[in-house]
């Protein structure tokens, strides 16, 4: 049963599996570096939708339908469905799960849903509260853009920190302690705020929280960074990876060896015009799904810590001044028990 | 939490990568400088060859501007040439265009009333509010002036 | 000549902007007010037209331009209407490429179909 540790940290003894996964993604990603690991590939943002909202329900639909499809499930076998997006009222989620006749539990926790919603369907399935549970995000380049940013068509200039919203969707479906990959342990991230202003520089106001949520972790779990193949961040770009790497390295503590960041990983920075890297829920949900759990259910990765990372910023408070919160949740995966 | 915002900030700093200027201001130069340039030459077909005032041939000049990059937005190519403009498409009378055009299309799918009438001037509307309001009270000072001069 | 100067006036204009949006916080909504109201400041004081004079569309296609049309539009308006004129002055000078933008904008927005951005080329 699963155990409290301390601070935010909790054991999952009996065992979680990720069962079945599957990740839906727009052309760029397709195009990006791990195009080959996705299950579904767009041909464009637009999914045969009129408007780039249902567009992205549309993409959630697919990737929790394709997940369903690979583990040879139907949707009444769900428990319960944890999903989110970034759009107000989290659309994506609402609107493409509506026919799905499932349980839901809608969460908001910006960019780092996916391990929220991993975090939540894991530590039901190792409590033995239902048979299969879904967790699933998305996120959307152009209603992300128009929710948060400009127009479409709008020339408006991008800084070099600013960061790509990922067209992208990753459904993972848990159940209890079956056969790997193994959900082992989560923390869940504490509402860090390191004062960062600036919009355009979501890195920057995420790493704190990745710092703290990772080194509590470890700390909780007695582990060091040694004890990993591979540790991912969300989606930190490359501003916020280098303040992660510095914040580490000033405790004494290398993580550049193990250390991986989904945004950096999606897409080609050299070829796509994606400035300091990726972002958006679906940037780490696609990576998670299409790269990171195939991986160590194939026994090329052991063990491995998933830490998605979440700007929790509202455009309004932006505009009234006030910093941007930032959120980070952690996720250790394995492939032993 | 073992880190001091002040420590935070310092770290972030150091690491925001600033924009190339030896870059971005001849791109700015350029871009900017031959978008007005291609209204000098309109300017000087109206008054050249329709035999407008300067005045009239400017305002004609502003229009076919407007028109162009309302066109270019249409086609998703005003995006792209301000990817490398910046300033350069922002400044000129193209980009109040283009700031009134992309969100005019953008929110079509909220409807022609609520989306494209209402958000038309979501990003453009405080140019006209402070350039209106800077004018007026430029005027109120004109005014008041006229009966001492 | 002319064009050189259009060029080079013009292309120094948008250089500033790009300053201010390289150099500080600004959001290009804020460097496009400003430039309004310097334009309409200049304009009053009467320093904006010697530019006009020398660089032609080189001063009067920067927004700067557009602001000082409107301090323009204002003396003329008051001039001949008075009182009243400085509630028309500024929508008279800005009539056309404000009508135009208008117009323009909702022709687009019902001929036009969205861009899909992320295919980039």
């Amino acid at each position: 049963m699963a155990q409290f540790i301390k601070d935010g940290t909790v054991l999952l003894n009996n065992g979680a599996s990720a069962c079945s996964y599957a990740a839906a993604v727009g052309k760029m990603e397709g195009d990006g570096p791990l195009g080959h690991c996705f299950d579904y590939i767009s041909d464009g943002a637009e999914l045969g939708e009129k408007t780039w909202e249902k567009a992205e329900s549309k993409l959630q639909q697919y990737a929790f339908e394709i997940a369903l499809g690979k583990g040879k499930l139907q949707k009444q076998d769900i428990s319960v469905i944890f999903a989110g997006d970034l759009l107000n009222q989290c659309t994506g989620s609402a609107y493409g799960l509506r026919d799905s006749e499932v349980p839901f539990i809608g969460l908001y926790g910006a960019c780092s849903t996916m391990a929220e919603s991993l975090m939540l369907a894991s530590v039901c399935a190792d409590m033995r509260l239902g048979r299969y549970f879904a967790a699933i995000t998305s996120s959307h380049f152009c209603s992300a853009e128009r929710q948060f940013r400009f127009p479409i068509n709008y020339g408006g200039v991008r800084p070099p920190t600013a960061q790509w919203t990922a067209t992208a969707s990753g459904c993972c479906i848990t159940k209890p302690c079956d056969k790997p990959p193994y959900i082992k342990a989560v923390t869940a991230g504490k509402i860090t705020d390191m004062g960062i202003k600036d919009a355009n520089n979501m890195g920057a106001a995420m790493a704190g929280a990745a710092y703290d949520s990772l080194s509590r972790h470890m700390e909780n779990m007695k582990r060091t960074p040694d004890d990993y193949d591979a540790i991912f961040t969300g989606d930190l770009g490359q501003v916020g990876t280098d303040i992660l790497h510095e914040l580490f390295e000033k405790r004494g503590v290398d993580i550049t060896q193990v250390h991986k960041d989904c945004g950096l990983m999606l897409y080609d920075r050299e070829k796509q015009d994606v400035h300091a890297g990726g972002s958006g829920c679906g940037c780490s949900a696609s990576v998670l799904c299409g790269h990171i759990l195939p991986q160590i259910a194939a026994g090329e990765l052991h063990n491995v810590l998933f830490a998605a990372t979440g700007a929790l910023m509202s455009t309004t408070m932006s505009q009234q001044g006030e910093s941007i919160p930032g959120i980070s949740h952690v996720v250790e995966i394995s492939d032993n028990i | 939490m073992d880190i001091s915002k002040k420590e935070y900030e310092q770290t972030a700093k150091k690491h925001a990568g600033s924009s190339k200027l030896y870059i971005t201001l001849p791109k700015a130069f350029l871009i900017g400088g031959a978008i007005c340039c291609l209204g000098e030459l309109f300017l000087n077909i109206y008054q050249r060859y329709a035999g407008l005032d300067f005045d009239t041939a400017a305002a004609y000049t502003s229009i076919t501007l407007v028109f162009l990059s309302a066109l270019f937005t249409g086609f998703g190519w005003y995006e792209k040439i301000a990817k490398h403009g910046g300033a350069g498409t922002l400044v000129p009378i193209t980009g109040f265009a283009n700031a009134v055009v992309s969100p005019a299309l953008e929110f079509k799918t909220e409807g022609y009333v609520l989306g494209t009438g209402a958000k038309m001037f979501v990003i453009a509307g405080p140019v006209i509010v402070y350039g209106i309001s800077a004018a007026f009270i430029y005027g109120i000072i004109y005014y008041i002036y006229g009966f001492f001069a | 000549m002319e064009y050189v100067w259009a060029f080079v006036v013009g292309g120094l204009i948008c250089t500033v902007g790009q300053l201010l949006i390289d150099l500080t916080k600004l959001t290009p909504a804020r460097i496009l007010v400003s430039f309004v109201v310097a334009g309409t400041v200049l304009g009053a004081l009467g320093w904006y037209q010697p530019l006009i004079d020398f660089a032609g569309a080189g001063a009067t296609v920067p927004l700067t331009g557009f602001g000082s049309m409107l301090a323009k539009g204002m003396r003329e308006a008051i001039d001949k209407d008075g009182l009243l004129g400085i509630f028309t002055g500024g929508f008279t000078a800005c009539a056309a490429g404000v009508t135009a933008a208008i117009i323009f904008g909702l022709a687009v927005a019902l001929i036009f179909k969205r861009t899909d951005r992320t295919l980039q080329e």
